[in-house]
């Protein structure tokens, strides 16, 4: 039985982590039709600003978070600015391979970002401080008060983008642009304008993400790749470009995951979730939200 | 640019890279032979996506697929060298067929991540079965090609040469023309009376044949086999930068593009960590700037 409430815990909050990951991931490609393969190199940045500034700099944990927050939009800007932009408005590229060199692109820059950290900063692992320290008891499971406040920030961030999706004039052309963004410049919108919103709006999510996956597990840039594999493979599970589906992938994700390694072996932790994406990209192309 | 010209000067570049072990160190010899077999995985990642038009994120699968094949044949069964390496790559060929069902029902980045799904299970399932595979340490193997520097450099380079004349003739002849179509526009080159599933799934096979034989000699050139040389990702991406930066729908543009990414990576060795991040600099200002890589610019030079 505690095993039963340990499972349901951490999976929760390692549930809404993955969440709040793939949801960026998956608001770019719906918005601009982007795959942005540097999205972990992005999370990643997000963590190691974060404890740069709360550990050596002395800028304590909040001082911590909002650099690494504001790190991570800087660096999704810059990959925006430097590399997706430039493919995307390049005469030379053919129209039909523009996925293939944003992908290329990404990747490789994703890549420079992975190498400039182990660098500077080496590919030790590092744990950001949390926000609030403590144990507390529920339900006879020792929990980290940190597991609960992860949870707890991505399930609000999560919200709010919800609200401001659906209910803003800013979050509808958004969504209109996902929908028909032809259609939308016909009514005089800048489309360029609201690449560069979702950019920014990306980069806070990522940023997110990466702070408190920093303080939660823990984060070295040897994580670049896996951590772009699996929002990768999460919002494809759920639909790509589909906010909700991707929330639906996190949770399944995330409790497969940690079932797998509380019952079975943590050595196999991913192995069920890749085999159920199989199946899913096999029987539902679209995934279980997506549409065509 | 005619043909017998291009032919002359391939021909030329071979023969020259054909003297160079009587005149450069074991050393540089044994980085060429490697960058000789990322040469061919790279120009069949280039026939599968230049000319058929499918996003492989997983050349390592069918790499890996071929490698470990052979590997385990040699490590326990001790079977010859020679058959390890075609049953390599016959499996290699049926892991291919394996990518290639839903190669044929899914599009752009979905198939993108079956393949990329395809190395990450591999890769666990080696490390899973440790105590058959090796694991992470990998396994070695009793026989090698041959112990002689110049031995070995000579056959990578005979393997390339070879493999690159067939890929590079099967891209021109009638069949690359009608994968490029179905490429291209799969809907019309069916249109035309082509059956594109049939040479879709030929393209697999062939790019899977070569992948898997490169694989498997490049284990028996190293003497052991281990995820971190034939089946990570990173592996595969290394693979697909050559193709991208050396040119795509060029086959032999990949070659290039592996030697290059292979060679400029051991001259900046002396920069240490920084020299892959170099390295992917140097490829991301390729494709932003010459799209059509290094072979794809000299070549459109060449025509004006």
């Amino acid at each position: 039985m505690m095993k039963f409430f340990q499972i349901l815990i951490d999976g929760f909050a390692i549930s809404s982590l993955y969440g709040i990951g793939a949801i960026g991931f998956t608001l770019i490609f719906g918005v601009s039709g982007v795959l942005n393969l540097s999205h972990g190199a992005i999370m990643v940045t997000a963590a190691v600003a974060a404890w740069a500034v709360a550990g050596d700099l002395g800028g304590g944990p909040y001082g911590g978070a909002a650099a690494g927050v504001l790190a991570s939009v800087v660096m999704s800007f810059a990959t925006y600015l430097l590399v997706v932009r430039p493919i995307q408005t390049s005469r030379r590229i053919a129209r039909e391979e523009k996925e293939i060199f944003v992908l290329t692109g990404t990747l490789l820059w994703g890549i420079m970002l992975q190498e400039a950290i182990a660098y500077f900063f080496t590919s030790n692992p590092k744990t950001v401080r949390p926000l609030v320290a403590g144990v507390i008891n529920i339900m006879g499971v020792r929990t980290p008060r940190q597991e609960i406040v992860t949870a707890l920030v991505s399930l609000v961030v999560i919200g709010l983008l919800w609200l401001l999706i659906n209910r803003t004039r800013i979050g509808k052309t958004l969504l209109a642009a996902s929908i028909n963004p032809r259609g939308l410049t016909l009514l005089g919108f800048e489309l360029s304008t609201i690449y560069l919103y979702v950019w920014g709006l990306y980069g806070v999510l990522a940023g997110i993400a990466g702070v408190l996956l920093g303080a939660f597990l823990g984060v070295s840039s040897d994580n670049v790749g896996q951590l772009t594999a699996s929002a990768f493979s999460i919002v494809v599970l759920g639909g790509l470009g589909s906010v909700s589906g991707s929330l639906i992938g996190a949770f399944v994700v995330g409790y497969l995951e940690t079932i797998t390694a509380y019952l079975i072996s943590p050595s196999i932790r991913t192995i069920p979730a890749l085999l159920l994406l199989v199946i899913v990209v096999y029987l539902r192309p679209q995934g279980l939200l997506g549409r065509r | 640019m005619s043909n017998i010209r291009t032919f002359g000067v391939i021909f030329v570049v071979v023969a020259l890279l054909a003297m160079l072990p009587f005149g450069v160190s074991g050393y540089v010899l044994g980085l060429l032979t490697l960058a000789y077999y990322f040469g061919v995985f790279a120009m069949s990642w280039d026939l599968l996506f230049g000319f058929a038009g499918e996003v492989n994120f997983g050349p390592s699968f069918l790499i890996g697929v071929g490698a470990y094949t052979a590997g385990l044949l040699n490590h326990y069964p001790h079977w010859p060298i020679w058959a390890c390496v075609i049953t390599g790559a016959a499996a290699s060929v049926a892991a291919g067929l394996l990518l290639a069902i839903p190669a044929l029902r899914l599009r752009g980045p979905y198939f993108g991540l079956v393949t990329l799904v395809a190395v990450l299970v591999l890769q666990n399932i080696i490390v899973l079965f440790a105590g058959v595979t090796g694991g992470e340490i990998g396994l070695d193997l009793p026989d090698v090609l041959s112990i002689d520097d110049a031995h070995n450099y000579w056959i990578a380079l005979a393997f390339m040469s070879i493999s690159g004349a067939l890929l590079f003739g099967l891209s021109r002849s009638a069949v690359g023309l009608i994968l490029q179509a179905s490429g291209q526009d799969a809907v019309q080159a069916g249109a035309l009376g082509f059956n594109v599933t049939k040479h879709k799934l030929a393209a697999f096979c062939v790019s899977a044949l070569f992948s898997g034989l490169a694989g498997a000699m490049l284990v028996f050139y190293e003497g052991t086999v281990s995820v971190g040389t034939v089946v990570d990702i990173g592996v595969g991406v290394q693979v697909i930068i050559a193709a991208v930066l050396g040119g795509r729908r060029t086959i032999l543009g990949a070659a290039l593009g592996a030697i290059f990414l292979i060679v400029a990576g051991e001259i900046l060795r002396p920069l240490g960590q920084l020299s892959t991040f170099v390295v992917s600099a140097v490829a991301l200002i390729v494709i932003l700037f010459f799209p059509g890589g290094f072979l794809g610019t000299i070549l459109r030079t060449g025509e004006r």
